[in-house]
């Protein structure tokens, strides 16, 4: 009897510690919505979303987001240009061409690399690249190209790992056949393996764009942080994220409830991007 | 697209991919390993010698405790969905939903979100319990995912022998299951010793940003990353800022070794 009773406690204190999870992520749809919505409400959402000035110590101040938006945007469109491809053929490399002695060491090294701190990354750019982009493009260096050369390093692993995986898990008797019929190994890799692997593939670019959408500190560092709509490559930019970082250790009454509505614009970005992730991995799941 | 242009471009990619690894490795340790000398190691922060002493040990303070209450509750969650959970249940579909929003939630925002509700609304102000329990919830979805996979690779024969011997559920799990997906689950527990060693973001409006060793729970403090924010923003402590970086970088290394080592050797168990 005794046993029984204790089996059944300890399934509640499972079920319990699992349920924790789904009340974090209640909470924190509650306290960011509640943070930040009836400030959009107020200030009207088209203004916020789509206004072009943001200067909050301004009277009246104005709060618009759009060079924010803008910047995020940009900046991971950027990152996803430069990191994509490359991550996506190391991904190939480490599937199909590395020998395994050499593998041993590279899958590490991808995991070291997704585990470096921003601040780290941020710090070696601001260090090295930084000063490179001053010589070459003027200004101060601290600018959107920056940025975008920087997160395209840092979605790197996140590509990598997820798009080798799903390289690998493609049936091996799909190479065997292409090779069978005289391809060679890597315009099999190219037209056989990497199709079959598509919506893995897709799946690790859409965990980049999270990944570079979400990036603050390694960008404030780097990005110039001006809050205007960036009219070149080299102009500086600011993104949602670092918005929040930049001002959030000052802000008070109007001006704070309009950064947690930042954050709220980001959070709603990452969720859109999370159910498109979510949605992919359930038809491939289905297939 | 002829065979020898794609084996070049696949080998162009991989071999900028590590070098470029291996150059933030050397540039790092480089230009902060002649830094990291007496004044920078001293037991008390002062603005001459911006020791990174002080948040080295907030680091491992905030660490302990995020773990403290982090494990069980990931591992239990893992018991759960994988040992208890009825195939298509409804409950199971919520909880793993959740975790896989949680896990995709950029620092920031689990930053704001601590703000908050542990800050503001708890009233905890900037301290060591609102920036660990912001950072337990960082944490749990890579507890719990690495608990799952560990647990799923458990051979079932291993289960069904348990229970043919007359072991209970609970007994199967703690005495035959555990003990097999156990390098499984610590691995996953060093990755999010990772995570936490080297987050920014999360902490900076939560735990706070002050440079001394916290009086209690509810005090403020810094870890090294967070210390190095501080410094690299500053822009006037470069060499004391790449000093930190080398600590940072040995700390990530020893954690993924372990994490690497732990998980071949669940592989192995598993066979």
């Amino acid at each position: 009897m005794k046993a029984k009773k204790v089996e059944g406690f300890m399934q509640g204190v499972f079920l319990i510690s699992a349920l924790l999870s789904v009340l974090s992520i209640i909470l924190i749809i509650i306290f960011m919505f509640a943070g930040g919505v009836p400030f959009m409400l107020e200030y009207g959402i088209a203004d916020f979303l789509f206004g072009d000035r943001w200067s909050p110590s301004n009277t009246p101040a104005s709060f618009g987001i759009l060079p924010m938006i803008l910047g995020s945007i940009f900046v991971t469109l950027g990152a996803i240009v430069i990191g994509v491809p490359i991550g996506i053929l190391t991904a190939v490399f480490m599937a199909e061409f590395c020998p395994p002695k050499l593998h041993r060491w590279l899958k590490p090294a991808v995991n070291l690399m997704a585990a470096i701190p921003s601040i780290v990354y941020g710090f070696f750019a601001l260090q090295l690249i930084v000063p490179i982009m001053r010589n070459f493009s003027g200004g101060t260096g601290m600018n959107m190209l920056t940025a975008m050369i920087l997160l395209g390093v840092m979605i790197l692993p996140t590509v990598i790992g997820l798009s080798e995986s799903s390289l690998r898990s493609v049936p091996r008797s799909y190479y065997t056949g292409s090779m069978a019929l005289g391809a060679t190994h890597e315009r099999t890799v190219m037209k056989v393996i990497m199709p079959a692997a598509k919506s893995g593939i897709i799946s690790s670019i859409i965990l980049g764009v999270g990944r570079a959408i979400g990036e603050t500190m390694a960008v404030v560092l780097i990005a110039g942080n001006q809050p205007i709509i960036p009219q070149s490559i080299t102009s500086g930019v600011r993104t949602l994220t670092t918005n929040i970082v930049l001002e959030m250790a000052y802000a008070a009454g109007e001006h704070r409830e309009a950064l947690i509505a930042t954050g709220v614009v980001l959070f709603v970005f990452i969720l859109i991007i999370n159910g498109v992730f979510m949605f992919i991995k359930r038809k491939e799941s289905r297939a | 697209m002829s065979s020898k242009l794609i084996r070049g471009l696949v080998y162009l990619s991989a071999a900028l991919t590590f070098t470029s690894l291996v150059f933030i490795l050397l540039y790092i340790f480089a230009n902060g390993l002649p830094h990291l000398n007496s004044d920078i190691l001293s037991w008390n922060f002062t603005t001459d010698n911006q020791s990174l002493i002080p948040s080295l040990i907030t680091t491992f303070i905030v660490l302990g405790l995020t773990l403290l209450i982090a494990t069980p509750i990931g591992v239990f969650t893992g018991f759960y969905l994988v040992e208890y959970a009825k195939k298509g249940n409804k409950v199971v579909g919520i909880i793993r939903m959740a975790t896989d929003t949680l896990a995709a939630i950029p620092s920031i925002v689990y930053g704001l979100f601590g703000m908050l509700f542990f800050v503001t609304f708890l009233g905890f102000q900037y301290s060591v319990a609102a920036g660990v329990l912001t950072s337990v919830i960082m944490v749990l979805p890579l507890i719990i995912r690495s608990t799952e996979e560990a647990l799923m690779a458990v051979n079932d024969s291993l289960r069904e022998a348990s229970f043919g011997l007359g072991a209970g559920k609970l007994r199967t799990i703690f005495k035959v299951v555990l003990p097999v997906a156990m390098p499984g689950i610590l691995s996953g527990v060093i990755l999010a010793s990772g995570r936490i060693i080297g987050e920014t973001a999360a902490l900076m409006y939560t735990l706070g940003t002050s440079s001394n060793l916290p009086s209690g729970l509810f005090s403020s403090g810094r870890t090294l990353a967070l210390h190095m924010y501080v410094l690299s923003n500053e822009g006037i402590h470069v060499n004391q800022s790449f000093a930190t970086g080398v600590v940072l970088i040995i700390f990530v290394l020893v954690v993924n070794g372990l994490s690497t080592f732990l998980s071949n050797k669940l592989a192995k168990g598993t066979k």
